[in-house]
Protein backbone atom coordinates (compact mmCIF):
# COMPACT_ATOMS: atom_id res chain seq x y z
CA UNK A 1 0.00 0.00 0.00
CA UNK A 2 1.34 3.42 -0.93
CA UNK A 3 2.26 5.51 2.08
CA UNK A 4 1.07 8.84 0.74
CA UNK A 5 -1.77 10.19 -1.36
CA UNK A 6 -2.11 13.47 -3.21
CA UNK A 7 -5.03 15.87 -2.88
CA UNK A 8 -5.79 18.52 -5.49
CA UNK A 9 -7.61 21.12 -3.47
CA UNK A 10 -9.45 24.19 -4.77
CA UNK A 11 -8.16 27.41 -3.28
CA UNK A 12 -9.84 30.76 -3.62
CA UNK A 13 -8.35 33.74 -1.85
CA UNK A 14 -10.51 36.65 -2.91
CA UNK A 15 -8.09 39.21 -1.51
CA UNK A 16 -5.41 38.08 -3.89
CA UNK A 17 -6.91 36.22 -6.81
CA UNK A 18 -9.87 36.77 -9.06
CA UNK A 19 -10.54 33.08 -9.68
CA UNK A 20 -10.12 29.84 -7.80
CA UNK A 21 -6.91 27.92 -8.32
CA UNK A 22 -5.82 24.41 -7.46
CA UNK A 23 -3.15 23.50 -4.97
CA UNK A 24 -1.82 20.00 -4.45
CA UNK A 25 -0.85 18.53 -1.11
CA UNK A 26 0.57 15.15 -0.27
CA UNK A 27 -0.60 13.57 2.95
CA UNK A 28 -0.02 10.22 4.66
CA UNK A 29 -2.29 7.56 3.26
CA UNK A 30 -4.04 5.72 6.04
CA UNK A 31 -6.78 3.17 5.68
CA UNK A 32 -8.90 4.71 8.41
CA UNK A 33 -8.62 8.27 7.10
CA UNK A 34 -11.42 10.12 5.41
CA UNK A 35 -10.96 13.14 3.15
CA UNK A 36 -11.68 15.41 6.10
CA UNK A 37 -8.80 13.84 8.06
CA UNK A 38 -6.52 14.63 5.14
CA UNK A 39 -7.72 18.25 5.08
CA UNK A 40 -7.16 18.54 8.83
CA UNK A 41 -3.68 17.12 8.37
CA UNK A 42 -2.97 19.76 5.73
CA UNK A 43 -4.30 22.51 7.94
CA UNK A 44 -2.33 21.36 10.99
CA UNK A 45 0.98 20.50 9.33
CA UNK A 46 1.26 22.08 5.92
CA UNK A 47 -0.89 25.11 5.31
CA UNK A 48 -2.88 26.74 8.06
CA UNK A 49 -4.61 29.08 5.63
CA UNK A 50 -6.72 26.35 4.05
CA UNK A 51 -10.36 27.05 4.88
CA UNK A 52 -13.25 24.59 5.03
CA UNK A 53 -16.18 23.74 7.28
CA UNK A 54 -16.65 20.77 9.52
CA UNK A 55 -17.86 19.95 12.96
CA UNK A 56 -19.11 16.53 14.04
CA UNK A 57 -16.92 14.17 11.96
CA UNK A 58 -19.70 11.62 12.07
CA UNK A 59 -22.21 12.47 9.36
CA UNK A 60 -24.59 14.32 11.64
CA UNK A 61 -23.99 18.05 11.39
CA UNK A 62 -24.01 18.27 7.60
CA UNK A 63 -21.33 20.94 7.40
CA UNK A 64 -18.46 19.10 5.68
CA UNK A 65 -20.02 18.67 2.23
CA UNK A 66 -17.60 19.12 -0.69
CA UNK A 67 -17.13 17.80 -4.18
CA UNK A 68 -14.82 14.80 -4.06
CA UNK A 69 -13.70 13.73 -7.52
CA UNK A 70 -16.67 15.60 -8.94
CA UNK A 71 -19.39 14.14 -6.72
CA UNK A 72 -20.96 15.83 -3.70
CA UNK A 73 -19.88 13.97 -0.55
CA UNK A 74 -19.71 14.37 3.19
CA UNK A 75 -15.93 14.49 3.53
CA UNK A 76 -16.13 12.94 6.98
CA UNK A 77 -17.65 9.86 5.38
CA UNK A 78 -15.53 9.70 2.21
CA UNK A 79 -12.65 7.28 2.81
CA UNK A 80 -9.34 8.06 1.12
CA UNK A 81 -8.97 4.38 0.32
CA UNK A 82 -11.98 4.60 -1.99
CA UNK A 83 -10.07 7.16 -4.06
CA UNK A 84 -6.65 5.50 -4.05
CA UNK A 85 -4.19 5.83 -5.65
CA UNK A 86 -5.36 9.43 -6.18
CA UNK A 87 -4.96 12.26 -6.78
CA UNK A 88 -8.21 13.13 -5.01
CA UNK A 89 -9.91 16.25 -6.31
CA UNK A 90 -11.50 18.27 -3.51
CA UNK A 91 -13.65 21.23 -4.55
CA UNK A 92 -16.30 23.39 -2.92
CA UNK A 93 -19.92 22.26 -3.38
CA UNK A 94 -20.88 23.17 -6.92
CA UNK A 95 -23.68 25.61 -7.83
CA UNK A 96 -23.03 27.64 -4.66
CA UNK A 97 -21.08 30.90 -4.63
CA UNK A 98 -17.60 30.33 -3.22
CA UNK A 99 -16.58 32.52 -0.30
CA UNK A 100 -13.10 31.14 0.28
CA UNK A 101 -11.30 27.91 -0.60
CA UNK A 102 -13.79 25.12 0.14
CA UNK A 103 -16.35 27.33 1.85
CA UNK A 104 -19.53 28.23 0.03
CA UNK A 105 -22.21 30.75 0.83
CA UNK A 106 -25.30 28.96 2.11
CA UNK A 107 -27.41 32.08 2.60
CA UNK A 108 -29.64 31.35 -0.38
CA UNK A 109 -30.29 27.84 0.83
CA UNK A 110 -31.27 29.05 4.30
CA UNK A 111 -33.62 31.56 2.75
CA UNK A 112 -35.29 28.85 0.65
CA UNK A 113 -35.54 26.57 3.65
CA UNK A 114 -37.31 29.17 5.73
CA UNK A 115 -39.67 29.99 2.90
CA UNK A 116 -41.36 26.57 3.02
CA UNK A 117 -42.18 26.82 6.74
CA UNK A 118 -40.43 23.66 7.84
CA UNK A 119 -42.10 23.50 11.22
CA UNK A 120 -45.45 22.36 12.55
CA UNK A 121 -48.09 24.88 11.57
CA UNK A 122 -51.31 24.86 13.59
CA UNK A 123 -54.42 26.89 12.99
CA UNK A 124 -54.82 26.86 16.71
CA UNK A 125 -52.50 25.37 19.30
CA UNK A 126 -54.20 23.01 21.66
CA UNK A 127 -53.89 24.14 25.29
CA UNK A 128 -51.12 22.57 27.38
CA UNK A 129 -53.69 21.02 29.66
CA UNK A 130 -54.73 18.70 26.82
CA UNK A 131 -51.25 17.24 26.70
CA UNK A 132 -49.00 16.52 23.77
CA UNK A 133 -50.02 15.74 20.20
CA UNK A 134 -49.99 11.97 19.93
CA UNK A 135 -49.10 9.98 16.83
CA UNK A 136 -49.37 6.33 15.96
CA UNK A 137 -46.28 4.51 14.62
CA UNK A 138 -47.90 4.54 11.18
CA UNK A 139 -48.34 8.30 11.35
CA UNK A 140 -44.67 8.67 12.21
CA UNK A 141 -43.67 6.34 9.38
CA UNK A 142 -45.52 8.52 6.89
CA UNK A 143 -42.89 11.27 7.16
CA UNK A 144 -39.96 9.71 9.02
CA UNK A 145 -37.64 9.18 6.04
CA UNK A 146 -38.03 12.80 4.98
CA UNK A 147 -37.24 13.99 8.49
CA UNK A 148 -33.74 12.50 8.43
CA UNK A 149 -32.34 15.45 6.45
CA UNK A 150 -29.22 17.04 7.96
CA UNK A 151 -29.22 20.07 5.64
CA UNK A 152 -25.89 19.11 4.14
CA UNK A 153 -26.91 20.51 0.73
CA UNK A 154 -25.28 17.68 -1.21
CA UNK A 155 -28.57 17.33 -3.07
CA UNK A 156 -28.36 20.96 -4.22
CA UNK A 157 -24.90 20.32 -5.59
CA UNK A 158 -26.17 17.29 -7.47
CA UNK A 159 -29.10 19.07 -9.08
CA UNK A 160 -28.52 20.68 -12.49
CA UNK A 161 -31.74 22.67 -12.11
CA UNK A 162 -30.24 24.38 -9.05
CA UNK A 163 -27.24 25.27 -11.23
CA UNK A 164 -29.33 26.54 -14.11
CA UNK A 165 -32.05 28.29 -12.13
CA UNK A 166 -30.71 29.70 -8.90
CA UNK A 167 -34.19 30.60 -7.64
CA UNK A 168 -35.35 26.98 -7.70
CA UNK A 169 -36.35 26.06 -4.14
CA UNK A 170 -34.42 22.81 -4.47
CA UNK A 171 -34.59 19.24 -3.21
CA UNK A 172 -34.03 19.40 0.56
CA UNK A 173 -36.35 22.37 1.15
CA UNK A 174 -39.21 20.81 -0.85
CA UNK A 175 -38.64 17.45 0.82
CA UNK A 176 -38.85 19.16 4.20
CA UNK A 177 -42.06 20.91 3.19
CA UNK A 178 -43.45 17.49 2.31
CA UNK A 179 -42.15 16.10 5.61
CA UNK A 180 -44.39 18.57 7.47
CA UNK A 181 -47.30 18.13 5.06
CA UNK A 182 -47.30 14.43 5.90
CA UNK A 183 -47.11 15.03 9.63
CA UNK A 184 -50.49 14.34 11.22
CA UNK A 185 -49.94 17.21 13.68
CA UNK A 186 -49.43 19.78 10.95
CA UNK A 187 -52.10 21.95 9.34
CA UNK A 188 -49.93 24.09 7.09
CA UNK A 189 -50.14 22.09 3.85
CA UNK A 190 -52.40 24.52 1.99
CA UNK A 191 -50.13 27.45 2.84
CA UNK A 192 -47.08 25.55 1.62
CA UNK A 193 -48.76 24.58 -1.64
CA UNK A 194 -49.24 28.25 -2.41
CA UNK A 195 -45.56 28.88 -1.82
CA UNK A 196 -44.40 25.86 -3.81
CA UNK A 197 -46.81 25.72 -6.75
CA UNK A 198 -44.79 27.79 -9.19
CA UNK A 199 -41.86 26.98 -11.42
CA UNK A 200 -39.47 27.98 -8.67
CA UNK A 201 -41.12 25.44 -6.42
CA UNK A 202 -41.99 21.82 -7.04
CA UNK A 203 -42.76 22.27 -10.75
CA UNK A 204 -39.22 23.48 -11.34
CA UNK A 205 -38.12 19.91 -10.68
CA UNK A 206 -37.75 17.80 -13.81
CA UNK A 207 -36.88 14.60 -11.94
CA UNK A 208 -33.25 14.13 -12.83
CA UNK A 209 -33.06 12.11 -9.61
CA UNK A 210 -29.43 12.76 -8.68
CA UNK A 211 -30.41 14.44 -5.41
CA UNK A 212 -31.63 11.11 -4.09
CA UNK A 213 -28.53 9.30 -5.32
CA UNK A 214 -26.14 11.54 -3.39
CA UNK A 215 -28.15 11.96 -0.19
CA UNK A 216 -26.15 10.51 2.72
CA UNK A 217 -29.29 10.03 4.80
CA UNK A 218 -31.47 8.26 2.22
CA UNK A 219 -34.01 11.04 2.41
CA UNK A 220 -34.97 10.52 -1.25
CA UNK A 221 -35.89 14.17 -1.92
CA UNK A 222 -36.74 13.33 -5.57
CA UNK A 223 -39.49 11.01 -4.39
CA UNK A 224 -40.75 13.63 -1.95
CA UNK A 225 -41.06 16.19 -4.75
CA UNK A 226 -42.81 13.82 -7.18
CA UNK A 227 -45.25 12.73 -4.47
CA UNK A 228 -45.89 16.35 -3.67
CA UNK A 229 -46.60 17.06 -7.36
CA UNK A 230 -48.94 14.11 -7.57
CA UNK A 231 -51.01 15.09 -4.51
CA UNK A 232 -51.15 18.71 -5.67
CA UNK A 233 -52.32 17.68 -9.15
CA UNK A 234 -54.92 15.29 -7.75
CA UNK A 235 -56.18 17.94 -5.32
CA UNK A 236 -56.49 20.48 -8.13
CA UNK A 237 -58.38 17.99 -10.26
CA UNK A 238 -60.71 17.24 -7.38
CA UNK A 239 -61.38 20.91 -6.83
CA UNK A 240 -62.47 21.19 -10.46
CA UNK A 241 -64.58 18.07 -10.59
CA UNK A 242 -66.13 17.59 -7.20
CA UNK A 243 -68.74 19.76 -5.52
CA UNK A 244 -67.40 21.74 -2.59
CA UNK A 245 -68.60 19.60 0.28
CA UNK A 246 -67.08 16.31 -0.79
CA UNK A 247 -63.47 17.39 -1.33
CA UNK B 1 -18.03 52.74 -0.13
CA UNK B 2 -14.86 51.76 -1.84
CA UNK B 3 -13.01 54.93 -0.92
CA UNK B 4 -11.18 55.25 2.35
CA UNK B 5 -11.48 51.74 3.60
CA UNK B 6 -10.03 49.81 0.76
CA UNK B 7 -8.42 52.49 -1.35
CA UNK B 8 -9.84 51.03 -4.54
CA UNK B 9 -9.00 47.98 -6.52
CA UNK B 10 -6.05 46.09 -5.20
CA UNK B 11 -4.70 49.01 -3.21
CA UNK B 12 -5.93 48.43 0.28
CA UNK B 13 -3.25 48.75 2.93
CA UNK B 14 -4.14 46.48 5.73
CA UNK B 15 -1.96 45.29 8.52
CA UNK B 16 -2.52 41.62 7.95
CA UNK B 17 0.97 40.44 8.76
CA UNK B 18 1.94 40.00 5.16
CA UNK B 19 -0.79 37.43 4.49
CA UNK B 20 -2.02 39.34 1.49
CA UNK B 21 -0.02 38.25 -1.48
CA UNK B 22 -0.80 40.82 -4.09
CA UNK B 23 1.06 39.29 -6.97
CA UNK B 24 -1.89 37.39 -8.37
CA UNK B 25 -4.38 40.21 -7.98
CA UNK B 26 -5.95 41.10 -11.23
CA UNK B 27 -6.96 44.59 -12.29
CA UNK B 28 -10.56 45.41 -11.47
CA UNK B 29 -10.73 42.84 -8.72
CA UNK B 30 -11.69 44.94 -5.75
CA UNK B 31 -11.65 43.26 -2.39
CA UNK B 32 -12.83 44.94 0.73
CA UNK B 33 -11.68 43.53 3.99
CA UNK B 34 -14.32 41.64 5.96
CA UNK B 35 -16.64 41.68 2.96
CA UNK B 36 -17.10 38.46 1.08
CA UNK B 37 -16.27 38.50 -2.57
CA UNK B 38 -18.08 35.51 -3.95
CA UNK B 39 -16.98 33.53 -6.91
CA UNK B 40 -19.75 32.01 -8.97
CA UNK B 41 -18.87 29.43 -11.55
CA UNK B 42 -20.83 29.61 -14.76
CA UNK B 43 -22.53 26.46 -15.81
CA UNK B 44 -21.23 25.13 -19.10
CA UNK B 45 -23.75 24.63 -21.90
CA UNK B 46 -22.40 21.07 -22.02
CA UNK B 47 -23.40 20.36 -18.42
CA UNK B 48 -25.61 17.47 -19.53
CA UNK B 49 -22.59 15.62 -20.91
CA UNK B 50 -20.68 15.80 -17.67
CA UNK B 51 -22.48 12.98 -15.95
CA UNK B 52 -24.16 9.83 -17.21
CA UNK B 53 -27.28 10.50 -15.17
CA UNK B 54 -27.60 14.02 -16.60
CA UNK B 55 -27.29 12.70 -20.16
CA UNK B 56 -29.90 10.02 -19.46
CA UNK B 57 -32.24 12.67 -18.14
CA UNK B 58 -31.83 14.95 -21.17
CA UNK B 59 -32.33 11.98 -23.48
CA UNK B 60 -35.50 11.04 -21.62
CA UNK B 61 -36.83 14.57 -22.07
CA UNK B 62 -35.90 14.69 -25.76
CA UNK B 63 -37.54 11.36 -26.53
CA UNK B 64 -40.88 12.97 -25.72
CA UNK B 65 -40.68 14.35 -29.27
CA UNK B 66 -41.06 10.76 -30.50
CA UNK B 67 -44.03 10.30 -28.18
CA UNK B 68 -45.67 13.36 -29.74
CA UNK B 69 -44.87 11.98 -33.20
CA UNK B 70 -46.71 8.74 -32.49
CA UNK B 71 -49.61 10.54 -30.88
CA UNK B 72 -49.94 12.54 -34.08
CA UNK B 73 -49.83 9.40 -36.24
CA UNK B 74 -52.42 7.77 -34.02
CA UNK B 75 -54.79 10.74 -34.33
CA UNK B 76 -54.25 10.74 -38.08
CA UNK B 77 -55.20 7.05 -38.26
CA UNK B 78 -58.31 7.54 -36.14
CA UNK B 79 -59.34 10.51 -38.25
CA UNK B 80 -58.87 8.45 -41.45
CA UNK B 81 -60.90 5.61 -40.03
CA UNK B 82 -63.76 8.03 -39.54
CA UNK B 83 -63.46 9.15 -43.17
CA UNK B 84 -64.05 5.68 -44.52
CA UNK B 85 -62.09 2.73 -45.97
CA UNK B 86 -60.55 4.65 -48.86
CA UNK B 87 -59.04 7.34 -46.66
CA UNK B 88 -57.77 4.70 -44.27
CA UNK B 89 -56.16 2.68 -47.04
CA UNK B 90 -54.44 5.83 -48.18
CA UNK B 91 -53.01 6.45 -44.71
CA UNK B 92 -51.84 2.85 -44.43
CA UNK B 93 -50.11 3.17 -47.81
CA UNK B 94 -48.39 6.36 -46.70
CA UNK B 95 -47.19 4.71 -43.51
CA UNK B 96 -45.75 1.85 -45.55
CA UNK B 97 -43.24 3.92 -47.48
CA UNK B 98 -39.58 3.22 -46.64
CA UNK B 99 -39.12 6.65 -45.04
CA UNK B 100 -42.17 6.18 -42.83
CA UNK B 101 -40.97 2.74 -41.79
CA UNK B 102 -37.51 4.05 -40.85
CA UNK B 103 -39.09 6.92 -38.91
CA UNK B 104 -41.38 4.52 -37.13
CA UNK B 105 -38.59 2.16 -36.14
CA UNK B 106 -36.37 4.96 -34.83
CA UNK B 107 -39.34 6.57 -33.13
CA UNK B 108 -40.31 3.29 -31.55
CA UNK B 109 -36.87 2.81 -30.02
CA UNK B 110 -37.01 6.33 -28.59
CA UNK B 111 -40.49 5.78 -27.21
CA UNK B 112 -39.34 2.52 -25.63
CA UNK B 113 -36.53 4.39 -23.88
CA UNK B 114 -38.97 7.07 -22.75
CA UNK B 115 -41.48 4.58 -21.45
CA UNK B 116 -39.04 2.33 -19.65
CA UNK B 117 -37.21 5.20 -17.94
CA UNK B 118 -40.49 6.75 -16.79
CA UNK B 119 -42.02 3.51 -15.58
CA UNK B 120 -38.90 2.78 -13.58
CA UNK B 121 -39.27 6.19 -11.92
CA UNK B 122 -42.97 5.78 -11.24
CA UNK B 123 -42.59 4.01 -7.86
CA UNK B 124 -40.83 7.09 -6.45
CA UNK B 125 -43.79 9.31 -7.23
CA UNK B 126 -46.59 6.91 -6.33
CA UNK B 127 -47.12 5.85 -2.78
CA UNK B 128 -49.78 3.17 -2.99
CA UNK B 129 -51.16 1.80 0.22
CA UNK B 130 -53.17 -1.35 0.48
CA UNK B 131 -54.77 -1.86 3.89
CA UNK B 132 -52.30 0.51 5.51
CA UNK B 133 -49.13 -1.09 4.09
CA UNK B 134 -47.08 0.55 1.39
CA UNK B 135 -46.99 -1.48 -1.80
CA UNK B 136 -43.34 -2.20 -2.76
CA UNK B 137 -41.90 -0.16 -5.60
CA UNK B 138 -41.38 -3.02 -8.03
CA UNK B 139 -45.10 -3.83 -7.86
CA UNK B 140 -46.02 -0.25 -8.75
CA UNK B 141 -43.66 -0.44 -11.73
CA UNK B 142 -45.01 -3.86 -12.69
CA UNK B 143 -48.57 -2.53 -12.64
CA UNK B 144 -47.52 0.23 -15.03
CA UNK B 145 -45.89 -2.27 -17.39
CA UNK B 146 -48.96 -4.51 -17.27
CA UNK B 147 -51.24 -1.60 -18.12
CA UNK B 148 -48.91 -0.70 -20.99
CA UNK B 149 -48.99 -4.20 -22.48
CA UNK B 150 -52.75 -4.40 -22.08
CA UNK B 151 -53.43 -1.03 -23.71
CA UNK B 152 -50.99 -1.78 -26.53
CA UNK B 153 -52.79 -5.06 -27.17
CA UNK B 154 -56.14 -3.28 -27.33
CA UNK B 155 -54.81 -0.68 -29.77
CA UNK B 156 -53.12 -3.37 -31.90
CA UNK B 157 -56.31 -5.41 -32.02
CA UNK B 158 -58.26 -2.31 -32.97
CA UNK B 159 -56.05 -1.40 -35.92
CA UNK B 160 -54.99 -4.84 -37.11
CA UNK B 161 -58.60 -6.00 -36.80
CA UNK B 162 -59.87 -2.98 -38.70
CA UNK B 163 -57.35 -3.69 -41.43
CA UNK B 164 -58.93 -6.97 -42.46
S1 LIG C 1 -32.03 15.77 1.52
FE1 LIG C 1 -30.17 14.53 1.91
S2 LIG C 1 -28.60 15.47 0.57
FE2 LIG C 1 -30.27 16.95 0.76
S3 LIG C 1 -29.68 18.28 2.45
FE3 LIG C 1 -30.97 16.66 3.32
S4 LIG C 1 -29.55 15.06 4.00
FE4 LIG C 1 -28.40 16.42 2.62
S1 LIG D 1 -18.38 16.89 9.86
FE1 LIG D 1 -20.48 16.76 10.45
S2 LIG D 1 -21.34 15.72 8.75
FE2 LIG D 1 -19.24 15.65 8.28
Amino acid sequence: MASTITLAVTRYRPEEEAEPTVETYTVPFRKDWVVLDALNHIKDHQDGTLSYRWSCRMGVCGSCGMMVNGSPKLTCAAFLSDYAPGPVRVEPLQFFPIVRDLIVDIGEFLHKLKKVKPWIVRAEEQPLSEGEYLQTPDEVDAYKAFSMCINCMLCYSACPIVGLESHFTGPAAIALAQRYNLDSRDQGASGRVEILSDHEGMWGCTFVGDCSRVCPKNVDPAAAIQQYKLTTAVDTLKSWLLPRGSR
Amino acid sequence: MNGDMSGGAGLHHVGDGGMTRRAGLQPGHAYMRYHPKWYRRRMSVWWWLQKGSYAQFVLRELTSVAVAFFAFIFLWQVWALGQGPQAYAHVVARLGTPLAVVLSVVGFVLVLYHTVTWFNLAPAAMVVRVSGRRVPGWMVAAANYAAWVLLSAVVAWFFLGANQ
